[in-house]
């Protein structure tokens, strides 16, 4: 019997307040593509950062080729055959693609110089051996993301890699680059190598994998094989049925249309579109969720929406006024409220105390800010006071506590008070509950029923699907930045939208079977 | 492995000095006395005389011969007026995020336009010296303006722009200064009067040094300083902007006029040194042969007061004090230099607190990534 | 014309320690260490060279090449401080790098008031003669210093290393390569050739080491690595546009068609250039991306 390429038994990696991996078992067939399936902190990334010798494991053992190993560094991983496709590319932009496959292991001269002509031929000799088109001569920064992924392959590869690991390897290519991805897998097996895929798209799992390992929340659930289950199945062992609690919420009587987003395209980072052509309604009194894996463009629309980035074309109409050409600080005065998805990054100031954060969109107006420009301390401190009282945020020194010195539950609690201290029409709130415990999600979840009950309308984008289903009355579903389907609450269960999440059309999910595509054009 | 109250006396030390801004101040200023102080016995020198020239230049007393003589503080006063609003100067531009080590330059462009206007303005007895003082102030405002305008339009680094512009500065007022009739290569016609910011009052107290209008003025400064960036909107935004650019963009503040306006108010502190150098020190106007080195050494004024008003305040006067103690420590076989290698040893060690605070940081994740978890 | 061919010799003078402290510069910075102390350790250098040089100009004949060493040296080791500063402490470069520029003008002036009794060195006799058509050696010096970072950057594994440390630290150090070190040698390797420029300066341009000497010439060379972008034919380029504008401001009196102009036009032109290239070329940036950030391991 042949031993597993890869076998990782009992791996268990804990962070400050987060259990990563719990006692997780993973094996890993020779020749085999095998896929790692699981949502946004299922632990998959640190399970292979454990075994690239990224991180340490706090238990648990691995065996590669049948033999016990650690691997305490990237190093030893390479000297094992291991390589790893990151999902954020390690390339000089303005080096050559040969350069960046050699660095650090550079064919010399006679002399000692660099041999760059033999580099480019054994770039060549690799690029043509496992099907991976590159230019030796062309810099990083010219070329496109497809390429840049197939240089960051070929420098595995010419470090003699027999065990791929490829993480999140599509969420940055366009749906053609990605079938050439595909090819390029196959291929690749077809070689002989071994292939680890970590994803969340049930269809590239169904196209290439032949077994799939499922994790959710740190733990493993199963393992399947790839060519018997459905997506759908796939798709229920990855979302689950864990629900924390339900919130009594009565029947909603919406009113009128609070928010319309009419094709809204919003460029990503890299200048391709992270939110396509999408389009949202939300109304007084309603709760609307968006519901999708990290990654879909969920960023670049509540970026869009604040102010924070530019929108490339279609409107955003706050109470039908089209704010998309509006500054930030006209935006909050049209009756937007936004909790950020970061607090730390957008939304408080950590070395401010928690009053001043408190004022920091309405320090401007009075009665915070008075004659001649000079701001009123003592105002700013009662109106603190004020809001410590009605949102009970625990806070030490009371109005004066360092934000950077509360709890993480605290200090959203503090960024939603300020942004509902406004009165704002319109309430967005992103990952609201992000790193929080029971008790403050709790809180946090029945206030954003008690807004939507006093005629707010809310928008609520999140990663946790327990959450959306939970707290809303309409549920819309992203996917690659637009929206794939939007569901009534009563209409919708986990399977269907965590279906809708992985990237299926909302009428291929009704009948509770997938639709296979292989090669073929993308639903979306 | 080491032992455990090994690592829990070192996490002390560390946690003090991440701490305290203060007390990182105050020891930095102490190691790089000490340092000296260990450079001079090296070199055959008595520290002593050291400490008796920074002693007398302080009280006036003079250890060796029991005189007392105040004019040795009033020179130290006139010696850290500029300091401490070239200090103030950088101090602004940092709270907001910016490294403004374009003082030198924002001095110089205020030194000659107050010269000018002494020259040319109107010879009313208090107008004169007012109008030369705003203007130098407004002048020292634009230069640092540019700066801001070139951050904020161009993305262009402040701390390449501001030292291009130090050196653009310093010969446009050389060849500026010159142009006026009857000056030479060295100097103008001499100011009259109305100009100068000369305080009898102030010159009988201590005994005829040169101190002038312009200590209330520095004094006045750091109150307004303080009362601009502790107490009112602007100072708000500002002090948001430098602390986290990002919450203050999302909350609808406008960074890139907050950096604008804070390069040309940190510009108009020094333009307000560079002026009061001008009138209250000199009775005619200067062609600069050198760069007086206010602005550069500003910039360890308000390293070691932290950025802050008090402490700007404070480290002004210390290194006033080193300035102006150089001349009695010459005439004791103290190279006068011992006080730049203080400076120096002082603003490289301070450099250091931000690396402690990171190497702190540091080791606490990777603390926690091995599994200690402390919450 | 004729004019301007008579001061080619003195325009390169003036250009090779500028251009030495410039490629001092941009390997430092190439390999993600800013460093605006060039001046200082300018500095360092010159007092070094004048001091090594007229304390055995009597007794050795070949002293000029002793004192290049030793203060080649002296930058070396004065370097030291901001490389143990910038990359084992993480300090803030560019406040580290401004203490090393105060704290230069500092011990070097001290130095000479304890062994000189003033302040600057004594006057050496002879400083460096001109060769063979009235050229400095420093000129060849300065070449040879370009040659060899053009080769070691470009054609060595150790260059290509090197450029990634700038570029990209995080994928230089996944491919194996220890930037840390790496770092401090280019730290050094400025120190050493900001040690020699200003030997080279005070060797050939005057006969003692004052507070003026360097007068700005290393800020020339920083920004001399900015306007060349970095690379070893544009800050030559960009050397003898700047030292050609520095020369002729010193010089101008001998050319009768430029007297017009006043000294400080030349003077500020390498400021002024510098400024406006920043601007116009805003769009891009040259600069090695991760310059002037620490290197930490944990970052992806």
């Amino acid at each position: 019997m042949k031993a597993n390429a890869i076998e990782m038994i009992g791996i268990t990696k804990i962070f400050p307040g987060v259990v990563a991996n719990d006692k997780v078992d993973f094996s890993v067939a020779e020749g085999e593509i095998h896929a790692l399936l699981g949502e946004n902190g299922a632990g998959k990334s640190t399970l292979m950062s454990v075994l690239f010798g990224l991180y340490d494991p706090d238990a648990g053992s691995i065996q590669v080729r049948g033999v016990p190993v650690r691997i305490k560094s990237p190093n030893d991983a390479t000297a094992l055959g291991i390589g790893m496709v990151h999902q954020h590319f390690k390339l000089v932009r303005n080096f050559t693609v040969a350069e960046n496959i050699i660095l650090g292991m550079e064919p010399r001269t006679a002399w000692g110089d660099v041999d760059l002509a033999g580099a480019e031929k054994r770039v060549a000799e690799l690029s043509t051996r496992y099907g991976l088109s590159v230019d030796p001569h062309a810099k990083i920064e010219n070329i496109t993301v497809g390429m840049q992924q197939r240089v960051e392959i070929l420098k595995i590869l010419y470090r003699d890699a027999e065990i791929l690991i490829f993480d999140e390897p599509t969420a940055v290519l366009t749906p053609q680059e990605i079938d050439e991805l595909m090819e390029i897998l196959e291929r690749l097996r077809d070689e002989g190598k071994t292939i680890v895929l970590i994803t969340h798209k049930l269809k590239e799992i169904k196209q290439v994998a032949s077994r799939c390992t499922v994790l959710r929340r740190g733990k493993l659930v199963g393992v399947v094989d790839v060519a018997s289950a459905s997506e759908a199945e796939m798709a229920e062992m990855m979302v689950g049925r864990s629900v924390v609690f339900r919130i009594e919420k009565a029947p909603h009587t919406a009113g009128g249309v609070v928010l319309r987003v009419e094709n809204l395209t919003v460029l990503g980072p890299k200048g391709v579109p992270a939110v396509r052509d999408l389009s949202l309604e939300v109304r007084a009194g309603e709760v609307v969720g968006v519901a999708g894996v990290d990654g879909n463009g969920q960023s670049e629309l509540v970026g869009a929406l604040a102010g924070l980035l530019p929108v490339k074309s279609g409107r955003i109409l706050l109470k039908g006024r089209d704010i998309a050409s509006l500054s930030i600080r006209e935006r909050i005065k049209a009756g937007m409220g936004l909790v950020p998805e970061d607090r730390h990054i957008h939304g408080l100031v950590l070395d401010f105390d928690l009053d001043e954060n408190l004022v920091l969109k309405s320090f401007r107006d009075a009665p915070y800010s008075g004659l001649g420009g000079f701001l009123d301390f003592r105002a700013i401190s009662k109106h603190a006071a004020d809001l410590i009282g009605q949102f009970d945020i625990r806070a030490g020194a009371g109005p004066s506590t360092p934000a950077k010195s509360m709890s993480g539950g605290n200090q959203q609690k503090a960024v939603i008070a300020r942004e509902l201290d406004l009165s704002p029409d319109l309430l967005v709130v992103s990952q609201p509950t992000r790193g929080l415990d029971v008790g403050a999600i709790e809180y946090i979840h029945r206030r954003i029923i008690e807004e939507r009950d006093k005629g707010r309308a809310v928008l609520l984008v999140s990663f946790e699907l327990d959450e959306i289903l939970n707290l809303c009355d309409r549920i819309a579903a992203i996917s690659k930045g637009t929206i794939v389907g939007v569901l009534d609450a009563k209409d919708a269960d986990e399977r269907r939208i965590g279906a809708m999440m992985a990237g299926m059309r909302m009428d291929q999910t009704q009948s509770g079977t997938a639709a296979d595509t292989k090669g073929g054009v993308h639903a979306l | 492995m080491r032992s455990k109250r090994e690592a829990g006396f070192q996490d002390r030390i560390l946690d003090l000095f991440t701490s305290s801004d203060a007390l990182v101040s105050v020891v930095v200023v102490l190691l790089g006395f000490a340092v000296g102080t260990v450079l001079l016995i090296m070199v055959g020198r008595n520290p002593g005389d050291m400490y008796s020239a920074i002693t007398q230049v302080l009280s006036g007393y003079d250890l060796r011969s029991g005189v007392w003589n105040a004019r040795y503080i009033g020179e130290w006063l006139v010696m850290s007026t500029p300091l401490i609003l070239c200090g103030l100067s950088m101090a602004f531009a940092a709270r907001t995020g910016l490294f403004n080590i374009g003082a030198e330059g924002q001095y110089i462009v205020g030194l000659t336009v107050a010269q000018f206007v002494a020259l040319y303005g109107p010879q009313v007895a208090g107008l004169h010296w007012m109008l030369a003082v705003v203007l130098g102030m407004m002048a020292g405002a634009f230069w640092g303006g540019i700066v801001g305008a070139l951050k904020a339009k161009y993305s262009v680094s402040e701390v390449v722009a501001t030292i291009m512009l130090n050196y653009v500065a310093y010969f446009a007022s050389r060849f500026l200064t010159q142009l006026i009739p009857g000056a030479n290569t060295y100097r103008t016609p001499s100011f009259s009067q109305t100009a100068r910011l000369e305080s009898p009052f102030l010159m009988a107290l201590t005994n005829g040094s040169r101190v002038n209008y312009g200590f209330y003025l520095a004094i006045v400064s750091v109150i307004v300083f303080w009362v601009i960036i502790e107490k009112t909107r602007l100072g708000f935004s500002l002090r948001a902007t430098g602390l986290n650019k990002d919450a203050a963009r999302f909350s609808g503040i406008n960074v890139t006029g907050s950096i604008g306006g804070a390069m040309a108010i940190s510009g108009a502190f020094a333009g307000l040194a560079g002026a009061i150098v001008a009138l209250g020190s000199f009775s005619y106007g200067r062609v600069l042969g050198g760069y007086d080195n206010y602005g550069f050494n500003g910039i360890a004024v308000a390293l070691v007061g932290n950025s802050t008003a008090g402490g700007t305040g404070i480290a002004g006067l210390l290194f006033g004090m080193l300035n102006s103690a150089q001349p009695l420590m010459q005439s004791r076989q103290i190279p006068k230099e011992i006080t730049a290698i203080i400076s120096g040893l002082v603003v490289v060690f301070i450099s250091l607190r931000g690396g402690v605070r990171m190497l702190l940081e540091w080791r606490m994740k990777e603390l926690a990534r091995k599994g200690r978890v402390t919450e | 014309m004729n004019d301007f061919l008579r001061m080619i010799p003195s325009i390169l003078m003036i250009v090779s320690p500028i251009l030495i402290a410039a490629v001092g510069g941009m390997i430092c910075e190439r390999a993600g260490v800013v460093n605006i102390a060039l001046e200082g350790l300018m500095g360092i250098g010159a007092f070094t060279a004048a001091t090594t040089h007229v304390l055995l100009e009597p007794s050795l004949p070949f002293s000029i090449v002793v004192a290049l060493l030793f203060a080649t040296v002296a930058g070396m080791i004065f370097s030291l401080i901001h490389a143990f500063a910038s990359i084992t402490l993480k300090a803030d470069q560019v406040v580290s790098g401004t203490g090393i520029n105060l704290l230069s003008i500092g011990i070097s002036v001290f130095l000479c008031q304890i062994m000189f009794k003033q302040e600057r060195t004594e006057p050496f006799r002879l400083g460096m003669m001109p060769g063979p058509l009235g050229i400095y050696p420093t000129a060849w010096i300065a070449l040879a210093v370009l040659l060899l970072s053009w080769y070691f950057l470009y054609r060595r594994p150790v260059g290509l290393h090197l450029r990634s440390c700038g570029e990209h630290p995080q994928a230089a150090a996944s491919a194996g390569i220890d930037v840390k070190r790496l770092r401090y040698i280019a730290v050094l390797i400025s120190g050493a050739l900001a040690g020699l420029a200003g030997a080279c300066l005070v060797l050939t341009q005057t006969i003692q080491y004052t507070v003026f000497t360097i007068n700005g010439a290393g800020f020339i060379a920083l920004a001399a690595v900015s306007f060349g972008r970095w690379l070893p034919k544009g800050i030559l380029g960009s050397s003898l546009l700047f030292g050609s504008s520095v020369a002729l401001a010193i010089y101008m009196v001998n050319i009768p068609s430029l007297r017009f102009l006043p000294s400080e036009f030349f003077s500020v032109l390498p400021y002024i250039i510098t400024l406006a290239t920043l601007v116009i070329f805003s769009g891009k940036d040259y600069a090695p991306r991760a310059a002037g950030q620490a290197f930490d391991k944990g970052r992806s």
